[in-house]
């Protein structure tokens, strides 16, 4: 009789599991659909700030800007990007390990690395294993384009006092719920910009610049770093959620199986022990009829 | 069409504002500007500020945070990092983020880092009190 009692008490607990993974679920869902749609509205601006930088940087010859000049790299740091919480599958632990491979990669050739973590997860991981600096933790709860901003007055300035001379950012690209990828950007220098093929004919005006086009170009490029910073920031939360959701539809799917299993041997074992009564009845009453 | 203008105000969250509207005034770096139809294109960065627009006689204003304006023919696009209409923005948070500017940029010294940040964020502050003091 113990046997049974200890199944159905972990058939309880399976089930309170389920419940949990299932909220979890729901939640991440929630969370997800609202990410998305903030990927969804930034497009428009971060389509019509490209076109604007582009045909700027065409006129202005860019390469002498200090957020676009490349020095030899000895001194690296790496924005890591991952969430705060846990419990979204292999999300953290895909771009952990890329990140971990970039780094040995750096490392390996003799380069000074420095991680700057931004989330949570990133940061407890490489607390003890790598230098950090600038981490930002806790950030993915409520975020806007303040904090890309904040990121970026971290990186830029010592970028242009040469205290380091080059940026890279690691991040997880949203392609779908279940897809994921890690991805590694060079932020600093920043790629060259204004290609001609960028550009579409019929969108180049000339323009009254206000005030000289060198002046507007300093100003846009920061912006153009809160831009890229901000949309990696949008697909982070993006596909931390859709990971979730994921991860905690498998979970409540496993838990339904292992109730079905455990049920099953749950029946099983409450069939054994009323033929093991039976026949102590039968038993019984076989010896009496004897006797 | 040349005897229209329309604006577009996008922030990084959403598209604010897409309508035909009758004149702008935005806060240039280089001054405040009035742009009407007809206006030459032009690029131009835009500060914390003060913006308004007259749609249909009626004028409304907004805060901008910084961010940069294009003018085409017909069509003026203002890309800024936020935007809040007189109406929406929420007095009691805009005086406590000012004080709390206020009280940081008195303990931190002029060369420090984030003295910048703390000034922008004091001027933003006092941008949105004072919009929304218009309405």
């Amino acid at each position: 009789m113990a046997a049974l009692k200890d199944i159905k008490r972990k058939i309880g607990a399976v089930h309170k599991t389920k419940q949990i993974t299932r909220a979890m679920n729901m939640v991440a869902a929630s969370k997800f659909k609202s990410a998305q749609n903030r990927l969804e509205s930034f497009r428009p601006y971060a389509g019509k700030f490209m076109d604007v930088l582009n045909s700027l940087a065409l006129r202005v010859d860019a390469k002498n800007h200090p957020l676009l000049s490349v020095r030899d790299p000895k001194k690296i740091r790496v924005i890591c990007m991952t969430s705060d919480r846990g419990l979204c599958g292999g999300f953290n632990t895909s771009l952990i390990k890329a990140t971990e491979r970039f780094l040995r990669d750096k490392l390996a050739q003799g380069k000074d690395v420095t991680l700057v973590p931004v989330g949570r997860k990133g940061r407890d991981h490489f607390r003890k294993k790598a230098a950090t600096m600038n981490e930002r933790t806790d950030v993915f709860g409520k975020f806007d384009m303040s904090l890309a901003v904040k990121i970026s007055n971290d990186v830029i300035p010592p970028f242009m006092s040469e205290e380091y001379d080059e940026l890279y950012l690691i991040y997880n690209e949203f392609a779908s719920v279940s897809t994921q990828r890690p991805v590694v950007v060079r932020l600093f220098p920043l790629p060259s910009i204004g290609q001609e093929e960028d550009i579409d004919p019929e969108k180049r005006v000339e323009y009254i610049y206000e005030p000289s086009d060198e002046v507007l170009l300093d100003r846009l490029l920061p912006m153009y770093v809160h831009v890229l910073l901000f949309r990696a920031l949008l697909e982070t939360s993006a596909g931390e959620n859709g990971a979730r959701m994921a991860a905690m539809d498998n979970a409540t799917r496993n838990c339904d199986e292992l109730i079905q299993s455990l049920t099953l041997q749950y029946n099983k074992a409450r069939q054994s022990a009323i033929t093991a009564e039976l026949m102590d009845i039968v038993g019984g009453t076989e010896a009496l009829a004897k006797g | 069409m040349a005897d229209d203008l329309i604006l577009e105000i996008v922030t990084p969250e959403k598209m604010v504002f897409s309508e035909k509207v009758e004149e702008v005034t935005l806060p240039g770096t280089e001054g405040e500007f009035g742009v009407l139809r007809g206006h030459a294109s032009l690029l131009s960065s835009i500060e914390i500020g003060e913006m308004n627009l007259t749609r249909e006689g009626k004028k409304s204003f907004y805060a901008l945070n910084t961010g940069y304006v294009e003018v085409t023919s017909g069509k003026v696009t203002v890309l800024v990092e936020s935007a809040e209409r007189s109406d929406m923005i929420d007095k009691d948070r805009a005086q406590r983020a000012k004080d709390l500017a206020e009280n940081n940029l008195a303990r931190i010294a002029k060369e420090d880092a984030d003295f910048e940040v703390m000034r922008a964020a004091l001027l933003r502050a006092i941008t949105r009190l004072k919009v929304a003091d218009r309405s």
